[in-house]
């Protein structure tokens, strides 16, 4: 890529999406809808007593086929934020790779990283240009989570496929698997969790999302496939490793044997 | 009608020369030079928010000497072909060498053909995952790019610079003495306050994105002044 240069007036400043427009670097519009093609399912985020917890189950499904067993829905923005994602997969990995390039360019060419609240609003004028491709059946739902570094407090926001923002005060759960979900996390919510309490919340959410919906996939023991959790505090973005939620979903297996027996 | 005079192309581009390279002179100079852990930079620079030294990818930084509103210009060009070339094919195809060669045609046609030459000399480093290739082009005002090895001053008087900086250079320097050999070679006789230096380093080991700034040179420095005292 050689180097851009504009006339004044053309600069496209700090907005990245505005430089692929300029240089040529845009993607068609989808030209209709793609019955099968690879969904991502149910995520989840809550606040916690240090920040948030957010995570997601690895499926992805093509209409009742699964598709993908190791998705990673919940990936790292920026030092102090997530993104998850469900909805349809293609675009929202595309979304998230443009959305962490967004992030860093302006913190780049600005010399000072966007606030936590700028990072949402961004991110919803991307879900708000998806809106063609989501008539289509190609909606595209995250989950924004952070530590606001301005304030000392872990944030969230969910979105609607229209582009809408809405800043939710302790949980939210997105994709196929939200209704069951979300109650996991409205019964066992409770204000200033701790660390481990949040993370063993939040893997119980995509258990019981995994027991009822067929698109969200539960651990995968036999695998060694377990949903990407991760945590933000002021120190920044830390994923769980599996051992760790192994030994949280055994704990959870170990309950529902003894519910069975 | 009165005829245009006639200028031969050798005075045009020696005028030109001299005009850029006036420029440059008038402003301060900065260092590059390797450590053990990457490529520090080091610059003398009043202010705390116009910087010299900057990010421009996972491995690469940027400086520039001369009028900061030019390179300034070329440092949000280069973030942008360095960003467009990641998102476009991957993170691994950003490379500072075709960066260096971009900056280089960019200067050198508008020292031919622009309006006025720029008034810059800008450095683009880069350091690589083992270690045994880290990068400093140092790229002039008329497009002549220039491959270094250990390191190089741009700016200010950089004819002396330069030599103190071979001098007192070594392998394997640690970052602390690095930064005190950039204050020192930069100063020379005169001593810079800690608080008009700027530094940052390109630092292996420092996760996916190498550029770091030191915030506090001033304690460096200070370290080195005291321990000459004791000594």
């Amino acid at each position: 890529m050689a180097m851009p240069r504009f006339e004044l007036g053309q600069d496209p400043g700090t907005d990245f999406g505005l430089l692929l427009r300029r240089v040529g670097l845009t993607q068609p519009a989808g030209a209709g809808a793609v019955p099968d093609a690879p969904h991502a399912t149910t995520c989840v985020a809550l606040r916690h007593a240090d920040g948030v917890v957010i995570a997601g189950d690895r499926r992805a499904t093509s209409g009742h086929l699964i598709s993908h067993r190791t998705m990673e829905k919940v990936v790292q923005a920026d030092r102090h934020s997530a993104v998850a994602i469900a909805g349809a997969a293609g675009p929202a990995v595309e979304m998230i790779r443009l959305f962490q390039v967004q992030l860093e360019y302006y913190e780049k060419v600005q010399g000072t990283a966007l606030s936590l609240e700028g990072k949402a609003n961004q991110l919803a004028a991307m879900v708000r240009q998806n809106l063609p491709a989501a008539m289509q059946g190609m909606g595209v739902v995250p989950i924004f989570a952070g530590y606001d570094t301005r304030r000392d407090v872990g944030r969230l926001w969910d979105y609607d496929m229209l582009g809408g923002r809405y800043e939710e005060r302790d949980h939210v759960a997105t994709g196929s698997g939200s209704l069951h979900a979300g109650t996991t996390l409205k019964l066992g919510y409770r204000g200033g969790l701790d660390r481990a309490a949040a993370i063993a919340l939040a893997a119980r959410a995509l258990w019981e999302a995994a027991d009822a919906d067929s698109a969200t996939g539960g651990p995968d023991v036999l695998r060694g496939i377990y949903p990407v959790v991760a945590v933000i505090d002021a120190d920044g973005w830390a994923r769980v490793d599996d051992e760790e939620l192994a030994a949280v979903y055994a704990a959870i297996m170990d309950e529902a044997r003894e519910a069975h027996s | 009608m009165s005829m245009p005079y006639y200028v031969a192309p050798e005075q045009a581009m020696k005028d030109r020369a001299d005009f850029a390279r006036k420029g440059i002179a008038r402003g301060r100079g900065l260092v590059a030079m390797r450590y053990i852990d990457g490529v520090v930079m080091v610059a003398e620079n009043a202010s705390q928010s116009l910087r010299k030294i900057s990010e421009i990818y996972d491995r690469i930084a940027f400086a520039g000497v001369g009028k900061y509103n030019e390179f300034d210009q070329l440092r949000v060009a280069g973030i942008r072909a360095a960003e467009l070339t990641g998102y476009q094919y991957s993170r691994d195809d950003v490379d500072a060498r075709s960066l260096a060669n971009d900056y280089a045609q960019l200067l050198g046609n508008s020292f031919t053909h622009g309006m006025k030459p720029m008034e810059v000399e800008i450095l683009v480093a880069e350091v690589s995952l083992a270690g045994e290739n880290d990068q400093i082009f140092h790229i002039m005002y008329d497009g002549t790019v220039i491959d270094h090895r250990d390191g190089c001053a741009l700016g200010g008087d950089s004819d002396a610079v330069t030599a103190r900086l071979r001098e007192g250079f070594t392998e394997g320097l640690i970052l602390d003495d690095a930064v005190r050999l950039g204050a020192q070679v930069l100063g020379g006789e005169r001593v810079i306050p800690a608080d008009e230096l700027e530094v940052a380093v390109l630092e292996r080991g420092n996760g996916r994105r190498c550029f770091r700034r030191i915030e506090m040179p001033s304690d460096v420095v200070a370290s080195a002044e005291s321990s000459e005292h004791e000594a």
